[in-house]
């Protein structure tokens, strides 16, 4: 029978260490590499200029790469459901082969197109590569949930085999076995689009830093060893000011993209630290970058409203400002804080900052200064960073904006004081916000408290060619500290975990007994409720809304407490212990200290 | 036994009936068989359960399993009962729906008031509107829900006077603020115990007219006369509304927090600490702070205090601070040996100078900005009484002395946690084994620990873990 394969290309960008493709190549007759894009939606979705350009660039090395293999990238535009019956009938299609996709959006997109792919008689083939370890293994390994601490996480992949081994990449070989009917007019119809075809103007913005593909990646690799191996120091690296910059050895949108293996990455670190420490096996902290991505693949796989904080389990539910404002400045670099500006500008102008920067405009962003939600940042992050996986992007976000994951709130990063001591000498400012290039080391962290004269000396007003602040620092931590404080408190579950928090005050008749009954209620009655007693319901007062369940309010912690409470009855004792759904986090961390 | 099939292992029976029976807004009377409330039972049962499972799958540890096994044997043996016809739920004794009613959220009391005039009864019973949390959020400027208008008018009319705890979360907008001294202006019937202003993101009470915010606030002052908690921070209250306070309150009042309100003057403030000689509890900015507040709350007349809470904040940089006498200081712990000392420093570094000076009785110190390594030292000669210290931010060079001075010093300290500082690792392993066991909490950021001839980063943990006798490693970020 003649097979005639598919292989789908998603994340995975890559010839090396690919099962799923190595699966397409298995006694095929033909075989076609397919990337689906929809050129339409590409104007619309939130992705910035610097995304796209990252993945053109990995299309077109794949298509550089399939073609010293006689083979072609074909890249068809569409949305995969219409394209794939096209496709299937057009090629007469009998196997397709994909990388497996842990994220909710991902598995329920492949669910949809296994089943289509059924109808027409399609197999489906689909591997597991984008993660070290399978999620669900881990979660199954953690009774059935995802461990919500990295240490936890950490404990049960010591208890895990290792990884596969990666696989070689594709061989002439290999390749030759299965011919691919190239027509003439590929390029118009298959090519690789040009970013001017997405909608995007790409006037001047010639020198960009990151250059997409597997063979870009596979180079950085081994300058990423060679370093590694030339100062022979596995110990995290001491963050310097030439840390803030991109690194010629940065590795991680290649990993976002699949241009480079994770487990490539693990074996060669493995077998580098193995060879120069001749040790045994080396130590999990050795792989800390990549297992961090693993911890929130896993926390994410099950969790459609993982990028949320409404619907969202693991997320505390914190009154975050609403502020389209402040937000804006953030988001575009206008804070009036050289080094927040800094990174922001960076981050835009790039597309990859370091992680100490990432944390330091996250924190600004949420807890630590706007009180703006988590969320906002994400999807400016979404747009922008070429690593942001949907999945990492949003578990980091809620682990810095303290949502989740039991990060000690105590510590906010300040705006001026954290890249001061990183860069004393502000020379990373200076190369991101030219204005400000003049000004002494010793304000350019806060031109705002230069004296006038120095800031003419400048060339740079602060209020005319720079914003002041946009805020008042030592106040607004000072408040959201406070916020962060009320709202920890009410999850008693997390007392011990917080300093801040085992700060004592009174226990008055001030708590009467049913403090927590009427909170659950109250921030649930955005439906009215009708407690009259004639029956005379208030308009719109319609009971039929069955939402308006105690659930729907507040998932996270209104509704557990209600859950649990009932069940004590001893009613005057004080409802200060609210059960939450963090909880069970804590049950963990308190495992691990067992 | 326990495998009830009704099993939704939480809400009681009670709270199922109650909570879905309005889904069919039968109008209120007694006449419902108890066939038909069966029959709505059974329903609300179903949709109960799914909701169960919607929050279910990621549910916090339920009921302890006995717990749950004695809940649905009584619950099981009410549905016999029931099926005998022998139980009318209408007649449930008030004392018992009362008690049932106590475990139930508003709205699901709400839905129970329309089944039977009995139950429509025990809504209203004063006993369940002792307590309100007023959420006052605009669509706008928050993503949580608001207490519905309509709720507010009913408590109004039918509730101002049963109110006694009483608290106003507030979101950002001014709208908010207004609508809670709309509020407040209305409970001219009411003895309130506690009242609570609680601003859940920018303070809104802020950007009040301040006489609109006062008047309000007198309100409820002139009219409780038995206040005995008080949360205010971050809004425009002043000298004459305080004074008022006093007037009314000053038998009751024990708890005063009012943190960042700047229309208080050192001499308002002292008015209150002079006349409520209950006073258990107060929080204030540092700016409010003088020798004559700590001698009249250490006056004989006056019962120990238990709390003070100083937030040191620098309005503008180069801010000059007053000093506290030692003698304040020493008469304040004469008279009340066991209260705690809060500060929160918000300053620059350069800011410090007045503060650390002489032995202050300071028990809990947060430095939320950066603070010299200089005056860390000093806080070792000074803070006898520490119990937790949390440094956010420090220079470039390490802790190593200051901390084993601290260690040395301070006998009483419990908990540390440490930011963006630098420690060796021999001088943290030194500080964790003078203090032992007593650090209940340490929360250290993997990058503070510096490692040294004597120990790397691998095997810190083994060896604080050992002074401390469990198990313990340092905070780390994620490398993203």
């Amino acid at each position: 029978m003649v097979v005639n394969s598919v292989h789908w290309f998603r994340k995975g960008l890559r010839l090396h260490d690919n099962p799923a493709l190595q699966e397409a190549l298995n006694g095929a007759d033909t075989v076609r590499c397919v990337y689906i894009l929809d050129p339409w939606f590409a104007g619309s979705v939130n992705v910035g200029v610097n995304r796209w350009r990252f993945l053109l660039e990995s299309l077109e090395d794949l298509d550089t790469s399939l073609r010293k293999l006689n083979s072609r990238l074909f890249v068809v535009r569409g949305q995969p459901t219409d394209v794939f019956p096209r496709l299937f009938k057009e090629w007469n299609v009998t196997r397709l082969t994909f990388e497996y996709d842990s994220e909710p959006y991902g598995k329920e997109r492949d669910a949809a197109i296994i089943k289509m792919a059924q109808e027409y008689g399609v197999d489906t083939v689909v591997r597991n590569t984008h993660t070290l370890y399978n999620p669900d293994r881990i979660i199954e390994m953690n009774n059935h949930s995802p461990p919500l601490t990295f240490k936890r996480f950490q404990a049960i992949v010591n208890r895990l085999e290792l990884p596969r081994k990666p696989l070689p990449t594709i061989t002439q070989e290999q390749m030759a076995r299965c011919h691919t009917q190239i027509s003439d007019n590929h390029d118009d119809r298959y090519g690789v689009p040009s970013l001017e075809e997405l909608g995007f103007r790409t006037q001047g913005d010639s020198s960009h830093v990151w250059k997409g593909g597997e063979t870009e990646a596979l180079e950085r690799l081994n300058k990423h060893l060679d370093r590694k191996a030339w100062v022979a120091n596995f110990e995290r690296p001491r963050i310097t000011a030439q840390s803030l910059f991109a690194s010629p050895t940065g590795l991680s949108p290649y990993l976002r993209f699949g241009c480079l293996s994770c487990r490539v990455f693990y074996y060669n670190l493995r077998e580098l630290y193995m060879k120069l420490r001749r040790r045994s096996s080396p130590p999990l902290s050795l792989f800390g970058q990549l297992l961090w991505r693993e911890f929130f693949y896993t926390a994410g796989t099950n969790n459609p409203n993982f990028d949320r904080m409404e619907g969202n389990p693991i997320c505390v539910q914190i009154p975050w400002d609403h502020n389209p404002e402040a937000l804006a400045k953030w988001a575009e670099g206008r804070t009036g804080f050289p080094w927040i500006d800094a990174i922001m500008t960076q981050l835009r102008q790039e597309g990859w900052i370091h992680h100490l920067a990432r944390h330091a405009v996250a924190c600004f962003l949420t807890r630590g200064d706007l009180w703006i939600s988590w969320e906002s940042g994400m999807k400016v992050f979404e747009e922008l960073l070429l690593d942001a996986d949907w999945s990492v992007n949003a578990g980091s976000w809620m682990w810095l904006s303290c949502s989740a994951f039991f990060q000690q709130f105590f510590h906010c990063y300040c705006p001026v004081g954290f890249g001061r001591r990183t860069d004393p000498s502000g020379d990373y400012i200076r190369r991101y916000i030219p204005k400000l290039k003049d000004y002494p080391n010793r304000y350019i962290y806060e031109p705002w408290n230069a004296p006038e004269s120095v800031q003419k000396a400048a060339n740079c007003i602060v209020g005319v060619d720079y914003p002041k602040p946009m805020i008042n620092h030592a106040e607004s931590s000072r408040l959201n500290i406070e916020r962060m404080k009320q709202v920890y408190q009410q999850l008693s579950h997390y007392r011990g975990l917080s300093l801040l928090a085992s700060v004592p005050t009174i226990q008055e008749e001030a708590e009467p007994p049913m403090s927590d009954d009427s909170q659950a209620s109250s921030s649930t009655t955005g439906q009215p409720s009708s407690p009259t007693p004639t029956g005379s319901t208030p308009p719109n007062s319609e009971p039929s809304t069955p939402n308006t369940s105690p659930t729907d309010g507040a998932p996270g912690a209104h509704a557990q407490r209600k859950r649990v409470r009932p069940s004590g009855f001893p009613s005057k004792q004080k409802s200060k212990v609210k059960h939450t759904i963090e909880a069970k986090g804590v049950e963990q961390k308190t495992d691990e200290k067992q | 036994m326990c495998e009830s099939e009704e099993g939704a292992p939480s809400g009681g029976r009670t709270r199922n009936i109650g909570a879905r029976a309005p889904a069919e807004a039968t109008p209120i009377n007694s006449e419902s068989t108890p066939a038909s409330l069966r029959h709505r039972m059974k329903r609300g049962q179903k949709r109960d359960d799914k909701v169960e499972e919607g929050g279910g799958s990621v549910s916090g540890p339920g009921p302890g399993a006995p717990e749950v096994c004695k809940r649905l044997r009584r619950a099981d043996s009410e549905e016999q009962q029931q099926e005998d016809g022998e139980v009318d739920w209408g007649q449930l004794p008030e004392e018992i729906l009362l008690q049932i009613f106590q475990y139930l959220p508003l709205l699901d009391r709400a839905f129970a008031s329309q089944v039977c005039r009995g139950w429509n009864q025990a809504f209203h019973m004063p006993e369940l509107w002792r307590c309100f949390e007023f959420e006052l959020n605009q669509p706008a400027s928050s993503y949580l829900k608001a207490t519905h208008p309509d709720l507010i008018k009913q408590i109004i009319k039918r509730h101002s006077n049963h109110l006694q705890y009483v608290s106003f979360k507030v979101d950002s907008s001014t709208e908010s603020a207004e609508a809670a001294c709309d509020i407040l202006s209305q409970l001219v019937n009411c003895s309130l115990k506690t009242l609570g202003l609680i601003s859940t993101a920018r303070p809104s009470f802020m950007e009040l007219p301040k006489s609109h915010f006062i008047s309000a606030l007198t309100v409820v002052f002139v009219n409780s006369k038995s206040l005995s908690s008080l949360k205010i921070d971050d809004t425009p209250v002043d000298d004459p509304s305080l004074k008022v306070l006093v007037a009314n309150n000053s038998d009751t009042l024990k708890l005063l927090k009012m943190s960042s309100c700047p229309h208080v003057s050192p001499a308002g403030i002292l008015c209150v600490a002079d006349q409520c000689h209950g006073l258990r509890e107060l929080a204030l900015n540092y700016h409010l702070l003088s020798d004559d507040l700590l001698l009249a709350l250490s006056s004989e007349r006056h019962v120990h205090l238990e709390h003070l809470r100083i937030d040191v904040v620098s309005e503008n940089p180069g801010q000059q601070f007053h000093s506290i006498k030692k003698s304040s200081w020493d008469a304040m712990v004469r008279h009340s040996p066991k209260f705690n000392l809060v500060m929160y420093f918000f300053l620059y570094e350069d800011e410090f100078g007045p503060f650390f000076r002489d032995e202050v009785p300071v028990t809990h110190l947060y430095f939320g900005r950066s603070v010299s390594k200089e005056v860390l030292g000093r806080v070792g000669l000074t803070c006898p009484r520490l119990v937790e210290l949390v440094v956010c931010a420090n220079g470039l060079r390490p802790l190593d002395e200051e901390l084993i001075r601290i260690a040395e010093r301070c006998k009483q300290l419990s908990a540390i946690g440490l930011g963006e500082c630098e420690v060796s690792c021999s001088a943290f392993v030194e500080f964790v084994k003078m203090c032992g066991g007593r650090l209940s909490q340490l929360s250290i950021m993997e990058e503070v620990l510096v490692p040294d001839n004597k120990y790397g980063l691998d095997d810190i943990h083994w060896e604080v873990s050992k002074h401390l006798g469990r198990v313990w490693f340092p905070d780390m970020m994620p490398t993203w």
